[in-house]
């Protein structure tokens, strides 16, 4: 018995195949979610993925996020089920209100990709409770659209509380303010993040490290444990 | 208004038409009215116009690249040859995979960022009408001087393009080129390549075949962008009311264009199509009559069906349209009603606009009203074929006779070692990254290897590691000096660069850009260069599968010089056995493979220090190059390679730098016995390869060189921080990075 992860596919979503991938390589069940579909098929927890769902259109995420399929995410996100959200999956996530601020175009107005290194700020999360607090890891980051703004009272807030999840090192790709990669809401149960941890999971493909592998056996190990308990 | 109906052009011999506007020679207008026994109709001429122009019809090459089918080698692997939307290379497993490059050249020149995207379009939908699942996409692309300033203008909408799009689609870029030189200033070269990967039993092909099936079109609404010409068909034809000028480029929409890779792949897992056919150059009218043309019957189509972006185009303009993301399907009466239910869940139009018939013609109505009866073979296949005179251009001799091996050398180590730094500066030898870094190489999960290496590469099987490597290359500079010998060096490079990274060299596909085939100069350029690259594929082993023909780059009388743009794919059993160009690991032992002789003639170096372009390319043998590669193959089979790098522009150095930045490793050299540093160094001699070999692997690498024959030189050894060689000079890796990575961002940015 492992758990069931569920990874949802919006019109012209790109990397769920990937994401399914990588919580098959962790040892959990990939379940596909529909975007039309209000049900979640009795998901242990969601990724929503990276792309460019309704090809961006209006806003990255706006489309999305009205959704059915988000429709119950939302209800049950509220309710403690874990979910992650990567790059477009994190633009979904803050369209929601489910994290707050945005995401803005790239500061120097490029779609970049590259091999980016993250500092793991908080380990109290139920995507990152496998990494150390303060640990440094590199996963892949393409985006145009991957700019994190907030109002300064938010982001004080969201480093008061603990909820600043990775801060990209060395470069700041896009203009993210305070170098936010990623953050989580209150509870630690929804967590997003611009970088692609789907993308390193294998030494073979991608950028050769499997530094993102983490985030799905933190959920796995999280999911098992409740379940055991 | 009056429609042109067939009836109408019966009873209206005398009635005059636009054919010279349209682009239509004297003879060829009355061939067709030959063909039909009458005069066209407006939408026909609009039909033939468009089919049997240079683009579609290949009327000026095809005299030539028939050589590809006569001179082709004996191959099993070729499932699909010439002639359909993309060629299909058996890679074992069960598995085919497709691939071909295109060039999307004048429309970027006008419209950088939508020409560049639609380019990407257009050759994403031929690799998915084959029936397969695209996995990678790459671009080879040639701009006039970096720093022109039009080149600042076309450059960085070309890349937005492709990335905008690609990036969209969710397809890994994971090669290609940059090169820059004046004689593309105007004539940008933007040709994109795209790779597929199906089960045998999957692959589909263009054809309507079965009275009765239905002919779907779906994807996108026909609008008004990619008319161009026709548009004076239009005003001909109608009065005032209609639409005037419309847009000649198309504007791409990717988002739709990944719902119909989605859509369409989930049509094939249920085998619910008989003949598939994507809608690119000439649109409807190409697609019809293509289907038409390869079946065995006819075909009937309601005109007036096409769902429309603009409800006030007329016919022909709905039959010349070139709106990006449509398809156009056969599909057998039975599995109608499933296929637009796949189509409806993907967000995707879908409207039956005809159906195959018994009959042997194309028949197209307006409104009940017949607007074209032709046979579409006489459309599709059996345009125009121009015998053009060619000749030797007088020039020829004195460019060949200014002989670059004769320019002044660096006279001492200070100077090499400027002229050095200046090479890896250049805009030619210069990372790219700050160009490919806008393009996504990681979406899919299977990329093992994206530029800057040798080849792009990708896994196509998890469980078994079955994988594929392409590569493009292609030097413009030595096919002006010698355009047989040009388009040879274009295949053995890629060739050798698929071999580096460890795959084995199956197949190419090849993009031939050219400028006016009018100019007899010209011409012979490309009689020489065909003829080069029929005779190499024969003796490598590796077919032509496809490709396309770019002519008329040129303005005035410039043509830019000869570029054929050779694509190879190669095959590679278990992709962890890959060889990446990095060179990682201290200690390890570089080897020289292959002959150095004083070869400069197009070289980087003499465009570099000199500005001179002279002499003859360096000398091909093709023997030689299928040996390197299958030492490079067996070396990394075997584990006793860890790096390699394929030597072509800028020589040893260029690779030895490229090498050492990618591992963050330096490296110490000695000048072999017999060469001079300079010619060591920067003599891009081909059939050549730098390899890093483990001390524990180097008596058996060796052995294995010496038993086939392939000279193999110690040069050096993977050691601290920098390149040095000994006696000469030493540049730290801090000074060649600074050198290698700042210009394009410098120029561009």
């Amino acid at each position: 018995m492992t758990a069931r992860i569920g990874v949802v596919t919006f019109p012209g979503t790109l990397d769920d195949r990937d994401t399914q991938r990588a919580v098959r390589v962790a040892g959990a069940e990939a379940v596909p979610l529909w975007h039309r579909d209000k049900d979640l098929k009795q998901v242990d927890a969601v990724v929503l993925p990276g792309g460019f769902s309704y090809g961006d259109y209006l806003r990255a995420g706006a489309i999305s996020r009205f959704s059915p399929v988000m429709e119950t995410i939302i209800e049950q996100a509220k309710g403690g089920m874990p979910v992650l959200g990567i790059c477009n999956g994190f633009q979904v996530l803050t369209e929601t209100h489910l994290l707050p601020g945005a995401m803005l175009r790239n500061n120097h107005l490029h779609f970049v990709c590259r091999d980016q290194k993250l500092r793991v700020e908080t380990d109290k999360t139920a995507w990152t409770s496998d990494y150390s607090a303060g640990q440094e890891i590199s996963v892949p980051l393409k985006n145009i659209d991957g700019r994190y703004v907030a109002d300064e009272r938010t982001l004080d807030m969201l480093e008061a509380e603990g909820r600043v999840a990775f801060r990209y090192l060395d470069v700041n790709p896009n203009g993210s303010l305070r170098d936010i990669a990623g953050i989580s809401n209150e509870a630690g149960n929804v967590v997003g993040l611009m970088p692609h941890p789907e993308h390193a999971v294998e030494p073979l493909v991608g950028t050769g490290r499997t530094d993102g592998l983490g985030f799905f056996t933190s959920i796995l190990k999280n999911l098992l444990k409740g379940a055991n308990a | 208004m009056t429609l042109d109906t067939v009836k109408h052009a019966a009873e209206t011999p005398e009635s005059a038409q636009p054919w010279k506007e349209l682009g239509l020679k004297q003879d060829e207008y009355e061939r067709i009215r030959e063909i039909l026994d009458r005069r066209p109709t407006g939408a026909e001429l609009a039909m033939y116009s468009v089919m049997w122009s240079e683009h579609c019809s290949y009327k000026s090459s095809k005299v030539h690249l028939k050589q590809f089918g006569e001179k082709a080698p004996e191959n099993d692997a070729l499932l699909v040859g010439i002639g359909e939307n993309a060629g299909v290379v058996d890679v074992g497993q069960g598995y085919a995979v497709t691939f071909k490059v295109e060039s999307h050249n004048h429309p970027s020149y006008i419209e950088p960022y939508q020409g560049a995207a639609t380019g990407v379009g257009g050759i994403v939908r031929d690799i998915l009408a084959m029936g397969a699942r695209p996995v990678a996409v790459m671009d080879p692309l040639r701009f006039g001087a970096a720093d022109h300033p039009d080149t600042k203008r076309v450059l960085p909408g070309v890349v937005a393009g492709i990335g905008g799009y690609g990036n969209c689609l969710g397809l890994p870029n994971i090669g290609g080129e940059v090169v820059f030189d004046p004689c593309y200033q105007g004539n940008p070269l933007v040709n994109a390549l795209c790779v597929g990967v199906m089960k045998h039993e999957d692959i589909h092909l263009a054809k309507a075949s079965g009275a009765g099936n239905k002919v779907i079109l779906y994807g996108a609404r026909t609008g008004g962008d990619g008319i161009g010409g026709v548009s004076v068909l239009a005003s001909e034809t109608f009065d005032s009311t209609g639409p005037s000028r419309r847009p000649a480029v198309q504007v791409g929409d990717p988002f739709q264009e990944k719902l119909l890779i989605e859509c369409t792949l989930e049509i094939f897992r249920e085998d619910l199509v008989a003949g598939i056919q994507d809608l690119g150059g000439a649109g409807l009218s190409c697609a019809t009559s293509e289907l038409a043309s390869a079946g065995s019957g006819g075909m009937r189509v309601e005109l007036d069906t096409v769902p429309l972006r603009d409800a006030t185009l007329s016919p022909e303009e709905i039959l010349m349209s070139e709106s990006q993301e449509r398809m156009c399907a056969v599909v057998e009466p039975g599995n109608v009603d499933r296929f637009l239910e796949i189509c409806e869940k993907w967000d995707v139009i879908a409207t039956v606009i005809g159906e195959v018939t018994e009959g042997e013609r194309l028949e197209i109505f307006w409104h009940g009203e017949q607007i074209v009866d032709v046979p579409p073979r006489s459309v599709a296949h059996e345009g125009p074929t121009y015998h053009r005179p060619y000749a030797r251009p007088e020039w020829q001799d004195a460019l060949q006779a200014d002989d670059a091996n004769k320019l002044a050398r660096p006279a001492n180590a200070d100077e090499l070692r400027e002229q050095i730094l200046k090479l890896v500066a250049s805009p030619n030898q210069a990372s790219k990254a700050w160009i490919t870094d806008q393009y996504d190489r990681f979406v899919q999960g299977n990329t093992v290897l994206a530029q800057p290496e040798d080849s792009g590469m990708v896994r196509i099987d998890e469980e078994t590691n079955l994988g594929v490597a392409v590569s493009t290359d292609g030097n413009g500079r030595y096919a002006k000096l010698d355009p047989y010998t040009g388009a040879q060096l274009a295949l053995a490079e890629s060739y050798r660069n698929v071999a580096a990274s460890g795959a084995k060299p199956l197949a190419i596909s090849d993009c031939l850009n050219f400028g006016s085939p009018e100019d007899p100069g010209v011409m012979w350029q490309f009689a020489e260069a065909t003829r080069g690259l029929a005779d190499a594929c024969q003796i490598l082993g590796t077919p032509v599968t496809g490709g396309n023909v770019s002519l008329y780059n040129q303005t005035g009388d410039t043509a830019i010089h000869p570029t054929p743009v050779v694509a190879v794919l190669g095959v590679i059993d278990d992709v962890t056995r890959r060889t990446p160009i990095a060179f990682a690991e201290e200690g390890q032992l570089l080897y020289l493979l292959g002959e150095t002789r004083e070869e400069f003639g197009g070289s980087a170096w003499s465009q570099v220090v000199h500005d001179h372009l002279g002499g003859l390319p360096p000398q091909v043998d093709l023997e030689r190059e299928r040996l390197l590669a299958e030492i490079l193959i067996s070396g990394s089979r075997d584990g006793m390679i860890d790096a390699a790098h394929d030597l072509s522009d800028g020589g040893v150095v260029q690779a030895v730098v490229e090498s050492c930045l990618r591992g963050g490793r330096g490296a110490r050299l000695v000048v072999p016995d017999g060469l001079d540093a300079f010619t060591f160094l920067l003599s891009e001699s081909a059939g050549r390869a730098i390899v890093a070999v483990p001390r524990s692997e180097e008596l058996r690498f060796t052995d294995m060189c010496g038993a086939r024959g392939l000279p193999a030189t110690r040069i050096g050894v993977i050691d601290g921080d920098a390149v040095e060689v000994q006696g000469e000079f030493s540049i730290p890796l801090s000074e060649l990075r600074t050198a290698h990575e700042e210009t394009v961002p410098g120029l561009l940015a």
